[in-house]
């Protein structure tokens, strides 16, 4: 059983230019483990400061969000090909974390966002 | 900060040079164009912003384009109308409508973004540039490109209208049918700029495009006389235009053009396509993607790229967001045109019947001045309203024959419920 893994260009800082790669994982949890044992320099850059994969990279099944086929429990099927996409807007900035505020445009955010 | 303005990481705050990037290679989050407000101080007076072209070039110093920029298309500075028969209708008293489906030169608000965009793409010297579209981008890019003199590929869903299908072709722009919804075609996108050296206007220069929004911004403070609304309503796709039109109020209260004041932005979706007015009535911090299923198609993102920051803002800013059926998108949509003789498309019927729920319910007050934002041109959607009006048969060219048909149409019942007359 075998999945290929597409990555995007801005992993490729992490990968040794490497854009995709073959995967035996049954489930997301086991892929984002194999990527990050494949690509250990991508591991930091894949997860928040609590270890969280960040919620703005998006993973898809054959043209299909894996949150609409399950999430963590979609097993994957042999031939699925999975996209790896981040948000190219949006994501998780919680309050707290701006460093830059995207709404005053000031450097010290201003607007409590 | 080296030059006028920057691109910044949302989330780690690392700075990029100006390029054609949109997402931090470190923490994979958004980059945003961030514009030096100091710089801007002498040159975004009030004074020199009359003294400009009229357009939204008048705001030239706060858009992020070079400063020796000599702009193609004069798109935006619409006009902020007065809308007294529609606030009667729907019980507001001091009601502005700003009207972008009147926006030069392909009638809708995405005229802004696009130009801001492929004043970037020419700068980084793209010689091909293209988007994925609901149709009022691909419209606005195919027309921009061709003033630009640049090569288009321009990506829709399959079941497009016809109309914004052929306002996209006749630029000469090569249109690429895609069998699936825009969050498909999206997607697609994001590969495609990973691969081909071209200039994706909500891609790679998103950043860049999305700051194009602000010019509606700065447009209604200004046609206000230098003052800020109390409501703002909205339409929202990706949800980027409301956060840019309360990011254009920051940057005039920074600069001290207008007086400080809490601005409300209200947000309008189609029920069929509510992924932002879901997660603000649920008070969820995280967008759920949904499927679309709408006839308002401009509107029918069903992941929105910023939806995020929109429920945030809305939030923050005190406001609301709703959405509406689209029976209820076509009512508006003929509501408007009756009272105020705006024929907006279905994403403008999605916020006149929005505006009018939000009065409805109390939760805008009805001397509030508030501006509802119509952002695009109702011949676009014409398919939305097939099979509502009867055509009559024609009558031969003799008074007589009018006169008849004069007093057959006064002796016609007029239908009256409940003492409203319905259609």
């Amino acid at each position: 059983m075998s999945v290929r893994v597409l990555l995007p260009n801005a992993f490729q800082k992490h990968t040794n230019g490497a854009r995709e790669l073959t995967s035996s994982a049954a489930n997301l949890p086991g892929l984002i483990t194999e990527i990050e044992t494949t690509f250990p320099a991508l591991r930091t850059h894949l997860r928040d400061e609590n270890g969280e994969v960040r919620r703005f990279i998006n993973f898809y099944v054959n043209e299909e969000d894996i949150r609409f086929l399950g999430n963590e429990k979609y097993n994957f099927q042999d031939g699925d090909e999975v996209l790896v996409i981040p948000s190219i807007a949006g994501g998780c900035c919680t309050k707290g974390e701006c460093r830059c505020c995207s709404y005053c445009g000031a450097e010290e955010c201003r607007c409590d966002l | 900060m080296a030059a006028a303005y920057e691109l910044r990481c949302r989330e780690c705050g690392k700075r990029f040079d100006n390029a054609p990037l949109s997402i931090c290679d470190e923490c994979f989050s958004p980059l945003e164009v961030i514009c030096d407000l100091e710089a801007a101080r002498g040159t975004f007076t009030r004074e020199a912003i009359a003294a400009g072209p009229s357009s939204m070039w008048r705001y030239k110093s706060l858009l992020p384009v070079p400063e020796d920029y000599k702009p193609v298309t004069p798109a935006g500075w619409t006009p902020l109308l007065p809308a007294p028969h529609l606030a009667e209708r729907i019980g507001a008293k001091n009601l502005y409508i700003k009207n972008d489906a009147v926006c030069m030169p392909t009638l809708s608000f995405k005229d802004r973004v696009v130009a801001v965009a492929l004043a970037n793409a020419q700068t980084f010297g793209f010689d091909t540039v293209g988007c994925s579209s609901t149709g009022n981008l691909a419209n606005a890019v195919a027309a921009g490109a061709a003033r630009h003199g640049l090569k288009t590929y321009i990506l829709v869903p399959s079941d497009l209208e016809p109309a914004k299908i052929l306002n996209t072709q006749v630029y000469g722009a090569t249109l690429v049918r895609i069998d699936g919804n825009y969050d498909h075609v999206n997607r697609l996108c994001s590969q495609i700029a990973d691969r081909y050296s071209w200039g994706f206007v909500n891609v790679n220069l998103r950043p860049y495009y999305a700051e194009g929004s602000k010019s509606v911004g700065f447009e209604i403070a200004e046609q206000l006389g230098w003052r800020l609304p109390d409501n703002v309503v909205c339409p929202m796709a990706g949800g980027s235009l409301i956060t840019k039109i309360r990011k254009a109020f920051k940057e005039l209260i920074a600069l001290g053009l207008v007086e400080e004041k809490e601005v409300r932005f209200f947000g309008a979706q189609a029920t069929g396509c509510s992924p932002i007015s879901t997660a603000v009535k649920n008070g969820a911090d995280h967008i759920e993607p949904q499927r679309p299923s709408t006839i308002a198609r401009s509107l029918a993102i069903g992941n929105p790229a910023d939806g995020v920051y929109a429920a945030r803002a809305i939030r923050q800013s005190g406001g609301w967001a709703e959405d509406v059926s689209d029976v209820e998108i076509v009512s508006a949509i003929q509501e408007l045109a009756e009272t105020e003789g705006i024929f907006t498309e279905t994403a403008g019927g999605v916020t006149t019947a929005v505006t009018a729920r939000l009065y409805a319910h109390g939760r805008i007050h009805p001397d509030d001045l508030t501006v509802t934002c119509i952002t695009g041109n109702g011949l676009k959607t014409t398919d939305a309203l097939a099979g509502v009006y009867d055509q009559e048969a024609a009558i031969r060219p003799r008074l007589t024959d009018f006169e008849a048909y004069i007093s057959q149409k006064n002796d016609e019942p007029e239908l009256v419920v409940e003492g409203a007359n319905v259609r």
